[in-house]
């Protein structure tokens, strides 16, 4: 036990565990919501768009995660204004987005000279590898989160239930539905340092599941979401420090396993 | 007597196609109005209209001033099938979320105590922890119908309230709203024109254009009339349904 103490001495391993505490509160809360709404392939959409900006910012050598979050809410607001204004249909709409945003990282890091060493970090993530001034972002981006939750919560929940429902009572649906998008955008963007674009998905989806399987109010899920974000994520980190093996990875590994055994002991305890 | 709603040569639709076509009718105080018609006849984008989810192309909608100084004392509920029945909500949740519709700025309080009232009124309050994917068809009308009665509202919306209920709370639901008509008025969508004849006072053919009609007995040639081909409603002393010859 000893060992895991020593490990926290070591400033790397201390910045990745607020890393992970962060990345859980934001990535249970937002999760939860988007599970919710059933617009997890829009946060795909948009996370996988975001790598446009990662491209960008490389060939014109600025801060990556500035490109990313630009093209993250620029394709957020993209999927929506493909969708109602062009009228393409919303699934086609995020498809187009998504691989637009891709094809133009992949063209800029190209064009790039020279090799581009952090490339794998953001498309897998490393946690271990994250700087004072990201853990900064992401401690705001948490307070934004928190905050707009704490306020807002039974808007929150009664648009989300029922969009239908909440227009007729007047509420400003519309404005609701890009600020929220625009929060989903910077949740994750703001988390690829930790599990990376291709894996993001994964923290804003398997806790929710697992959350799940216990609770089936809104609140609840929220906060069991980000608990067990946590848990996946800190036992992550530790495998993938011991077994050495990509941080990443090993983070979402934990959280199908998480998931996988509180299911069977769901099953066979009912 | 100012109607508490009044529909002046409405036109509404989608894409800029009219699905209703110069519609002209007033709802009053205590009217149990039924609106028939074929599917895709206009019968919810009418309800729509109302309730302001879509914007006239022509004519307008006014809402007489109401006593609280509310807009649009409306209480609502939906097709079933419009609701995500897996979303992670309680019971109570659910109906307290009435109390966003237009005008009722209840303390959070005053909002809990009279969604306990509602939900033992309907005699659910024991499930009001409860997920809403957890409940049968009869249960999850019920608490719709709390959510939509918790503004307290003059004019109660019912878009198809039969689908998927059993038949004994379909019996139940519309004691309920005859007693709620002693108060409220009450606009009932609803395909089941045999089952809704013997509630509703008045009737309003909805198929493009929008036909009145102030009683609640219909006949075939009025029907055709109208261009609405639906069955033929009509009362008896046992319950039926008299259709068309086959030709």
């Amino acid at each position: 036990m000893s060992s895991i103490l020593d490990l926290f001495a070591y400033d790397f391993f201390f910045k990745a565990f607020l890393a992970a505490i962060f990345a859980s509160i934001s990535c249970g809360i937002i999760g939860g919501y988007i599970v919710s709404r059933r617009i997890v392939f829009i946060s795909g959409g948009i996370t996988h768009a975001s790598f446009g900006g990662i491209g960008l910012a490389f060939f014109l050598g600025f801060n990556p995660l500035l490109g990313a979050v630009a093209f993250a809410v620029l394709s957020a607001l993209g999927i929506q204004f493909f969708t109602k204004v062009a009228e393409i249909r919303e699934d086609s709409s995020i498809a187009i987005w998504w691989s637009l945003g891709m094809a133009l990282g992949i063209i800029f890091v190209f064009l790039t000279p020279g090799y581009t060493p952090n490339l794998m970090s953001y498309l897998f993530g490393n946690i271990l590898t994250v700087t004072v001034t990201e853990l900064w972002w992401m401690f705001i981006l948490n307070v934004i989160i928190i905050t707009f939750f704490m306020l807002l919560f039974r808007k929150i929940l009664y648009i989300a239930f029922d969009e239908e429902f909440a227009r007729a009572a007047g509420l400003p649906v519309s404005l609701f539905n890009y600020l929220t998008i625009i929060l989903i955008a910077l949740t994750v963007v703001l988390n690829i340092r930790v599990v990376g674009i291709i894996l993001i998905l994964s923290l804003l989806t398997i806790p929710q599941a697992t959350a799940n399987l216990y609770t089936n109010d809104f609140k609840r899920l929220l906060i069991l979401s980000s608990v067990f974000a946590f848990l996946g994520t800190i036992s992550g980190l530790f495998i993938s420090y011991y077994l050495d093996i990509p941080s990443g990875a090993a983070i979402i590994f934990t959280l199908v396993i998480i998931f996988g055994l509180l299911r069977l002991i769901k099953h066979f305890t009912k | 007597m100012i109607p508490l709603i009044k529909i002046q040569n409405l036109s509404v639709g989608y894409d800029r196609v009219p699905v209703i076509e110069n519609a002209t009718l007033d709802i009053c105080e205590q009217d149990f109005l039924g609106v028939i018609g074929p599917n895709g006849g206009g019968k919810t984008t009418l309800l729509k209209a109302i309730l302001g989810l879509i914007k006239p192309m022509g004519g307008t909608i006014s809402f007489r001033d109401d006593v609280d100084g509310r807009q649009k004392p409306i209480g609502y509920l939906p097709q079933v099938k419009h609701i995500d029945q897996k979303f992670p909500i309680t019971v109570f949740d659910v109906v307290q979320s009435g109390s966003i519709m237009e005008g009722s700025s209840k303390s959070k309080r005053a909002i809990k105590e009279r969604a306990e009232h509602l939900l033992n009124e309907m005699g659910i309050f024991d499930i009001k922890n409860k997920a809403i994917g957890e409940l049968s068809g009869g249960q999850m009308q019920r608490t719709f119908l709390c959510r939509a009665l918790l503004s307290n509202p003059r004019i109660l919306i019912l878009d198809e309230p039969d689908t998927f209920v059993d038949n004994r709370f379909e019996g139940e639901l519309y004691e309920w709203l005859r007693v709620l008509n002693e108060e409220i008025a009450i606009i009932l969508v609803s395909h089941d024109v045999g089952t809704i004849s013997s509630y509703v006072k008045t009737i309003a053919c909805v198929n493009k254009n929008v036909h009145y009609h102030a009683s609640n007995k219909i006949t075939q040639e009025q029907l055709n009339a109208y261009n609405c081909p639906i069955q033929i409603i009509s009362h008896g002393e046992i319950p039926h349904t008299v259709l068309k010859h086959h030709l």
